[in-house]
This record gives structure tokens, C-alpha cells and sequence, in this order.
């Protein structure tokens, strides 16, 4: 009688290497991990380390050398009249951006959510999603031909007769300009445009898991529609609300191509961090620029993880 | 009963405007590249013409960004693939100390907005005196794809059940045959995706490249230029659609390749 063993022979160094990572599977982990965290960490945290090392140096004013010494001088350029004024701006715009994304995205949000089924479901999931990754810069293309001065919106209000409505709005103070395209209501426009996508998600995302028990309990005990919206709806729905709040206004905050193509000269942080690097030549004041935007996203993160936004995420 | 099924006439309008509010301004880049004026932006166009696509195909300017574009693109991807795909595995098939600081490393490069990503590789590039060329674009690029690629991977890993593998060992599949005959067969869809995806991303980027290009042009790159200081304009318009047209196909795609799971890809950006 020959024995048959449980075991198979081993056939090779392929058979030797999977015992060994059977054996240790820390071995395979380690394998597996170390490429894609030593590209992460050397040239992305290597990266955002050289931003913080910059912005403590600071600039010679005479011959515009970069001066390696540690130097707090750098940040107290920020506070700066001119340069405060951009970060206000920019705080401004991103915080108009994001409530009036949250108003255009809810209806879609809630009705791709609640109502939309079958072939519905694919045609909102769809329509959410191709605008959310089509190219950025067609987008911002697209508007700058809509809100030109000789564009389709001056065509169509002169043609419904509301020509005056435009120039009344046009010349408003601060927000208005020349025409739409060299304006700060065009800028938010287009803000609006390409960023509203990112809210719908995460919304729609919290309002799925909106049990239809709770409106149906609420609609019981005699709430009318408005009410259960109000008590139930909503109240559940806001951390997908801050969820989405958090990429619209990072991304708004972060956004300098917009500005320069619509809008007026007035400049927001993007183009004063890209500014400073590249013509003025700058690198320390546009680093320690650019350790704006991330300061106060590590605060706005701070409050929206005590909204409860991770869990919607 | 209020617990209506039916959507409120007010919800469906505002649903539906709010969905054409996202569609309709691109249908004006494909008017636009018919128009006969080239000097302003004149609505209704005085004239159509198809004369801009023999124009814009003869343009020099125009071939080398798309060259680079296209090959920054697929080197992107390829190196985005291979890492955004082992740390899926890693993350998908073991807890570990640190993981939720890896997740977040691993999203960061998307989440903070891109001129911070920029910023940054510029100063790293300044502090180590690093000249701008292709492989520092595909540096920014490759680092952002990882997450696009990850995202789709690492959906795709919670689905397959354990039990596959271990069927495969059963019957005799060393490491390197499982994943050879069960594992890549089931993760391939999910990781054409991502790398569509990727390509699509990178193949659009424009802000963390203007750091990161140096003297190089892109083909964003040049479309900004044209948008700033135009000249033909109706020719940007057929760039523009070559560019909506490079992005979209890859992303309608991806849509396919993965509908139907809970893992649609497109979800996060």
C-alpha cells in the first residue's frame, strides 16, 4: 500500500514563497504596503513637509534670495491689509459657494434618493456623475462663453426684454462689473457650477439611509409634509449637508483658475500662492499662503466631525 | 397618508432644472467650435463653418501638449495602478496598526485642494533644486491617480468572499496561481475602471501641473493659455472637445465595467 499524503510536494520557489507568506502573513503585508507608502510618504508627506519648511523661511527684500533661517516674518506678511483682504475674500466667496451649492443640490439630492427608480436611478446617477468628472477646464470654458458680454445670456434677456434687469444687477456695487464674465457674480456662478456636484453625493448618500419607517411614523402622528421635512428629514440629512460643505469649500478656497478666467482682478488665495512662486518668485510667502487654506480646513474638519459629517461620508 | 410616494411637482422641478443647470453649458463648447466669428464670443453665431477642425488639426501648437497630456496620462495610470492596487490588497485583507492614518494618507492628495498639492511639490522641488520636467509632472499626477485606482480596488476586495481563495489553496493553487487564475480575473474589471478613471483625471489636470510643468505645456495647460490670451477662438473649442471627449468616453465606461455592484465606480472623486 503506498501512503497518499495530505500534503502536497512542494513544486518550486513559487509553492516555497506561498508558505512562507501562509506562515507569515505580516511578511506579505509589508511586501504589499511598503511601494505605495514610501510614494506617499517620501513624495506627498516629503512634499507638504518642504510647504511647512518654506513658509518659516522668508525672503531676502533687496535680492530677492530665499534666506534658510527659521523666520516667523513670513506669516506676519499674511496679516498684511492687502493680503487679509485676499483671505477674507476668499472665505467670503467659498462660504457663498457653499450655501448656494447646498440650495441647488438638495432637490436633485432628494429626489435621486427618494424617488428616483430603475431607469430613473441610472439616469440621475449618471446625470450626477459625468459633470462631476468631466474635464474642469471645458466646464469653465462653457461658462466664460455663457456669461460673455455678447454671450447668450445678454442675447436672451435683451430678447424676453429684461436687458435692464441685467444692467441693474451688473451694476451693483462690489459684485457687479462690466458684464457678467468680470464679475464676482460670475465668479460664484461658475464656482457654484463645477463644485455643486460634490455636495449632491454625500447628501444623497445620508438621505438614502432616511428610513421610510420614521416618515411614515411622523406622517401617524399627524405631521403634514412640511413638518416631517422640517423635524425629520432635514435634521437627519445634515451630515451629508457638512459632508459636502467640507469639499465645496475646500475646493472653492483652493480654486485659482476660476477666478482668473471669470471675474474680476481682485485676487483670492489660489492666485496669490501662484503668483508669489511663480512671476514674484516668492516661494516662502506663497507657501506659508498656502498653509491658509489648510489651517482652516483642519478647524472647518474639526466642527464638522462634531456635526457628525464622517459617518455620512 | 403623507408618506407619499410620488414627488411633489415643486422637488421634480427643482430636481430636473437643478440636473439640466449641470448639463446644458457644455452643449455651447460644440456650438461654439461652428461659429464662423473668431474674435468675440457672439451669440447666436453669425455663421457656421466646419473649416476650424482642418485648422486646429494643422496648428502646430497643438500636438505636442496633446503628446505630452497623453503620455503623462498613461505613465500616470500605469504607476497609479500597480500602487493604488497593492495597498488596496494590504488594506482589504488585514487590520493593522495605523490604518485609519494610511486611509487618510491615501485620500489627502485629493481632498486638499489641488493648489496645495501643487504648492507643495513646488517647494519640495525648491528645497532639493529638482528641475521641471515630464517626471516632475508625473510625480503630482501619479500621486493623486492612487486614490482614483484604490477607491475602486479596494471595493472590489470587500466583495470577493474569502472563501474563493481558500477553495483555491484546496485544491492545490499555490499563492501566485490563486492570484493569477482567481483573484485578477475578479479584479480586473474593477481596475480597468480605476485606470480609466485615473486617465481621465490626470489627462484634465491643470492645476497641480501649472507647478509642476515648468516651461512644458499640457493640453489643459495650453487650453488655459488660450482662455487668458485667446487667438481663434473657435479652434480652443475644438480642443476643448477633443479634451471633453478623451475624459468622458473613459468615465461612461467605467460606469459600465462596474454598474450593477454596490461598488459603482465615480462615486468619490
Amino acid at each position: 500500500m503506498t501512503r497518499v499524503s495530505a500534503i502536497l510536494p512542494e513544486r518550486g520557489l513559487a509553492d516555497r514563497l506561498s508558505t512562507l507568506f501562509w506562515r507569515r502573513p505580516k511578511l506579505l503585508l509589508l511586501l504589499l504596503i511598503s511601494p505605495p507608502l514610501i510614494w506617499l510618504g517620501v513624495v506627498y508627506l516629503g512634499s507638504l513637509a518642504a510647504l511647512l519648511l518654506q513658509s518659516f523661511y522668508s525672503i531676502d527684500e533687496f535680492s530677492g534670495v530665499v534666506k534658510e533661517e527659521f523666520t516667523l516674518k513670513t506669516y506676519g506678511e499674511l496679516f498684511r491689509a492687502a493680503n487679509m483682504d485676499i483671505i477674507i475674500r476668499t472665505l467670503l466667496m467659498s462660504a457663498a459657494v457653499t450655501i448656494t451649492s447646498a440650495f441647488v443640490a438638495f432637490p436633485i439630492a432628494y429626489y435621486a434618493a427618494r424617488y428616483a427608480r430603475g431607469r430613473w436611478k441610472a439616469v440621475f446617477y449618471l446625470g450626477i456623475m459625468l459633470p462631476l468628472w468631466s474635464s474642469y477646464l471645458v466646464k469653465v470654458y462653457a461658462w466664460k462663453l455663457i456669461l460673455a458680454k455678447e454671450g447668450i445670456i445678454t442675447w436672451a434677456a435683451e430678447g424676453i426684454g429684461a436687458g435692464f434687469l441685467l444692467d441693474t444687477v451688473l451694476s451693483l456695487p462690489w459684485v457687479g462689473g462690466n458684464s457678467l464674465s468680470t464679475s464676482f457674480i460670475g465668479t460664484w456662478l461658475v464656482f457654484v457650477y463645477v463644485w455643486m456636484p460634490f455636495m449632491i453625493l454625500p447628501m444623497q448618500a445620508s438621505l438614502e439611509r432616511v428610513p421610510l419607517s420614521m416618515l411614515e411614523a411622523s406622517a401617524d402622528l399627524g405631521a403634514s409634509r412640511k413638518q416631517t421635512f422640517r423635524t425629520v428629514v432635514l435634521p437627519l440629512a445634515m451630515p451629508g449637508v457638512i459632508a459636502g460643505s467640507i469639499f465645496t469649500f475646500s475646493l472653492t478656497m483652493g480654486d485659482y483658475i476660476i477666478p482668473q478666467i471669470v471675474g474680476t482682478s481682485a485676487r483670492f488665495i489660489g492666485q496669490a500662492v501662484y503668483q508669489f512662486q511663480g512671476t514674484a518668485g516668492n516661494i516662502p510667502l506663497a507657501a506659508a499662503f498656502a498653509m491658509v487654506p489648510i489651517l482652516i480646513m483642519l478647524v472647518y474638519l474639526a466642527l464638522a466631525k462634531r456635526g457628525g459629517a464622517f459617518d455620512a461620508l | 397618508m403623507h408618506s407619499e410616494a410620488r414627488a411633489s411637482t415643486g422637488l421634480k422641478i427643482g430636481a430636473i432644472a437643478g440636473l439640466l443647470f449641470l448639463h446644458l453649458p457644455i452643449l455651447l463648447i460644440f456650438l461654439y467650435a461652428f461659429t464662423t466669428e473668431e474674435r468675440t464670443y457672439q451669440f447666436p453665431p453669425p455663421g457656421l463653418t466646419t473649416e476650424w477642425f482642418a485648422v486646429a488639426w494643422h496648428r502646430e501648437d497643438i500636438w505636442p501638449p496633446l503628446y505630452l497630456s497623453l503620455k503623462v496620462a498613461a505613465v500616470s495610470t500605469a504607476l497609479a495602478m500597480i500602487l493604488g492596487t497593492l495597498i488596496a490588497a494590504a488594506m482589504a485583507r488585514s487590520r493593522f496598526f495605523g490604518r485609519e492614518q494610511i486611509a487618510l494618507l491615501i485620500i489627502l492628495p485629493i481632498a486638499l485642494p489641488g493648489v496645495i498639492t501643487g504648492m507643495s511639490l513646488r517647494s519640495a522641488f525648491a528645497v532639493m533644486d529638482i528641475p521641471f520636467s515630464t517626471f516632475t509632472i508625473v510625480l503630482g499626477h501619479a500621486t493623486f491617480c492612487i486614490v482614483i485606482v484604490y477607491n475602486n480596488a479596494v471595493a472590489r476586495f470587500r466583495r470577493l468572499s474569502g472563501a474563493v481563495f481558500e477553495a483555491s489553496a484546496d485544491l492545490g493553487a499555490n499563492g501566485f496561481q490563486t492570484l493569477r487564475y482567481v483573484l485578477l480575473p475578479n479584479l480586473g474589471s474593477a481596475l480597468l475602471a480605476g485606470g480609466m478613471l485615473a486617465f481621465a483625471l490626470s489627462f484634465d489636470e491643470v492645476i497641480v501641473t501649472t507647478f509642476t510643468a515648468g516651461q512644458q505645456s499640457t493640453l489643459p495647460i495650453w487650453m488655459l493659455n488660450e482662455l487668458v490670451r485667446p487667438r481663434q477662438r473657435p479652434v480652443t473649442n475644438v480642443v476643448a472637445i477633443v479634451v471633453f471627449a478623451t475624459t468622458f468616453v473613459p468615465i461612461l465606461l467605467a460606469y459600465y465595467l462596474t454598474r450593477g455592484g454596490s461598488e459603482t465606480a465615480g462615486g468619490g472623486k
